[in-house]
């Protein structure tokens, strides 16, 4: 982990349904290209612990948490929209 | 399972929604460990139907369930059912749960997604709860969300997969605009239709400017149910079902009881009265004694000491008490000892079905086994004819199910309809018996005339009787038909009169008669007294006679012998030849 660590992502998936492996790897692609060591992703299965999402209002999945840096934001979906993404955390100017 | 042998197995194969009336159209519930559609517009009732299912389950059947929000929050909900007496903060604790599944207002979307995260976290609260029954509402609110029909499609055959796979009895509520029907054909609610088990459509519509609610089974796989539209009511417990015409399901017992019907020369008409359990009609035009007949039933049924009620949709309560007074119909008594209860429904608000779902009600709280409904033509003015019309059947079916003696008036239009008891709402053929009421003008006077059209299972006058009202009461009287016509009041007592006068008069000459007679038989007594003693006269003269004559010849012989014993003759007899 870098020292620019400043995003924190969860990215809550349900099993390994296409949806959700296809956000996982969106993912993962996103922050290679646009925030190479400046990232953290916890990914939490719904499906393994159920309690979690209830706790945390997590009902379509996947969803994508940004937790830090605040403020919090939610991303439905399987993040195939990389405009949208950047947009939502705030790297609009990325995106340009 | 497959139905008969769940049966078999005395499994119930149904979840009971506690809704009145709608347990009984389908024949006990919802179809247990299935999905069902509850679709309809906007403030159809989708919402309390749900919940009154899962409050039901809660409450009494030991089945604890779960209420999914997709549209308003659970705090709005509870605090929007406070009303109906469900206790919901209590039954939140163990039995019911609300899970907010609100999509948030700041929501971002970035391609597809699924519900697996919701199921998952019901899945966790399920087993914790041991839930049962389960409600997704605003279901369309969700799959808005969704970018495509392909996409909408999975999920909803997702969702459907995951309640079955649980045994979850389930309801999906979702909108289909006003036009129902043409929404409901739109995709997804289509192919939901098609995937679910059972299917009940919601409309609210405004007939006449009066709201009709109504509700519709439009299917329901592996078992019969009641597919016509069954009117419902949003009432003070919650959801009411109207429908619920349980043909076949004939408890009604026959019954050869009589009931009076107040009337003691009517119960004569009807040999005997009212069946009880009948559903008696009486038409007529306006003022022609319609209530003050329901008041004399109803009297009559409360000196049975029978819980009886009295609906006037025309006067108020102590009106009623005052007018029937006036004939000498005394209820006031039986109101103040409980027997009787009287509901006034002034012809303000409410539909049919309203008055209906009212009635029954009352009916039941007061364990009423007569009931007067005075007028029930009132309905139609309140809804279409049609609707009254089959909201009077009912009523009419329900009474005979409930053993329930029930006399209905209907006023009928002297100007809109001059045929005889044109009833406006054709009940005619529904009710036992019918009585029709009407005037007949003549010679100055209109008088009230009264007829019994119809009475089934008894044999009854085919006569007009006039009704006659008194502060002593009602009465019957015969009426004189002279010359073809019919005379009723004034005309009648000339007619009486006249033939009182005409008897006086014949009983005077008859009397003068027996009189006259009297008087020759005296007359021929007393000849035929004197010549009895004339009779006797003569034989006694006559045997007089014989008797002289014959002491005559004695004397005579005598003599003879003494002249010959003096002569000193002998005894010998030959000479007596010469004697003459």
């Amino acid at each position: 982990m870098s020292r620019h660590a400043a995003f924190k992502f969860i990215l809550f998936v349900a099993g390994d349904t296409e949806n959700s492996a296809l956000a996982l790897a969106n993912l993962s692609a996103f922050c290679r290209t646009h925030l190479p060591n400046r990232h953290e992703i916890e990914v939490v299965d719904v499906i393994r612990q159920p309690k979690r999402a209830m706790k945390d209002g997590i009902f379509m999945t996947p969803t994508l948490v940004k937790t830090s840096p605040s403020p919090v934001r939610k991303i439905v979906g399987t993040l195939s929209d990389t405009h949208t993404v950047l947009e939502v955390l705030g790297l609009g100017d990325l995106a340009a | 399972m497959n139905p008969a042998r769940a049966r078999r197995a005395g499994i119930q194969i149904k979840a009971p929604t506690g809704i009145m009336g709608f347990d009984e159209i389908t024949g006990g519930g919802l179809p247990r460990g299935r999905t069902t559609l509850l679709a309809g517009g906007p403030g159809s009732g989708k919402t309390i139907f749900a919940l009154q299912f899962l409050v039901h389950g809660a409450r009494h059947c030991e089945e604890p369930g779960i209420f999914v929000a997709f549209e308003e929050t659970p705090k709005r909900i509870a605090a929007n059912f406070e009303t109906f007496g469900w206790n919901l903060a209590a039954l939140q604790k163990r039995k019911l749960f609300f899970l907010d599944a609100r999509p948030t207002p700041d929501l971002i979307q970035s391609g597809t997604f699924d519900l697996s995260g919701m199921l998952a976290a019901l899945g966790a609260k399920i087993k914790e709860m041991g839930a049962r029954r389960i409600v997704f509402d605003a279901m369309d609110i969700v799959l808005t969300l969704l970018p495509d029909q392909a996409a909408k499609r999975r999920e909803i055959y997702r969702l459907h997969e995951w309640l079955l796979a649980r045994e979850l009895t389930g309801i999906i509520t979702a909108k289909a605009g006003g036009d129902q029907e043409s929404s409901l054909d739109q995709q997804p609610f289509g192919f939901m239709q098609f995937m679910v088990d059972c299917a009940v459509i919601l409309n609210h519509s405004v007939v006449q400017g009066v709201s009709q609610r109504s509700l519709r089974v439009q299917k329901y796989r592996g078992s019969s149910f009641d597919e016509h539209e069954s009117p419902f009511l949003i009432g003070k417990n919650g959801f009411e079902v109207a429908g619920a015409r349980t043909l076949g399901h004939a408890h009604t017992k026959v019954i050869h009881e009589r009931v009076s019907s107040g009337v003691e020369r009517l119960d004569t008409m009807l040999g005997g009265g009212y069946y009880r359990g009948a559903s008696v009609l009486i038409t007529g035009f306006p003022g022609t004694a319609k209530t003050t007949l329901s008041g004399a039933f109803v009297e009559a049924s409360c000196l049975r000491g029978e819980r009886t009620m009295f609906v006037s949709f025309d006067s108020d309560f102590s009106e009623v008490i005052r007018n029937l007074a006036s004939v000498g119909i005394l209820l006031d008594r039986f109101v103040k000892n409980g027997l009787l209860r009287i509901v006034s429904v002034r012809t303000i608000t409410g539909n049919a079905e309203t008055y209906l779902l009212r009635i029954k009600t009352f009916a039941r709280e007061h364990g009423a086994r007569c009931v007067a409904i005075d007028p029930v033509s009132t309905m139609s003015s309140s809804a279409s004819e049609m609707i009254a019309h089959s909201v009077v059947e009912r009523l009419i079916d329900w009474s005979k199910s409930e053993g329930i003696t029930m006399l209905c008036t209907s006023l009928v239009d002297e100007m809109a309809s001059r045929t005889i008891g044109m009833s406006s709402l054709q009940i005619s053929t529904l009710a036992d018996t019918w009585i029709h009421l009407n005037y007949l003008a003549q010679a100055g006077e209109r008088n009230r005339g009264l007829s019994i059209i119809k009475s089934r299972g008894t044999a009854h006058s085919n006569q007009v009787r006039e009704l006659i009202l008194s502060d002593a009461g009602v009465t019957l009287a015969d009426i004189y038909t002279a010359g073809g016509e019919v005379l009723m009041g004034t005309l009648r007592w000339e007619k009486e009169s006249a033939e009182r006068a005409a008897n006086e008069v014949a009983e005077v000459a008859g009397k003068l008669k027996h009189v006259r007679l009297n008087a020759e038989e005296a007359e021929l007594e007393v000849k035929v007294k004197s010549l009895q003693t004339e009779l006797v006269a003569k034989q006694t003269e006559k045997e007089l006679l014989t008797r002289t004559s014959e002491s005559r010849e004695k004397e005579l012989s005598r003599g003879r012998t003494r002249v010959r014993e003096l002569r000193g003759g002998d005894t010998a007899i030959p000479r007596l030849k010469r004697v003459p």
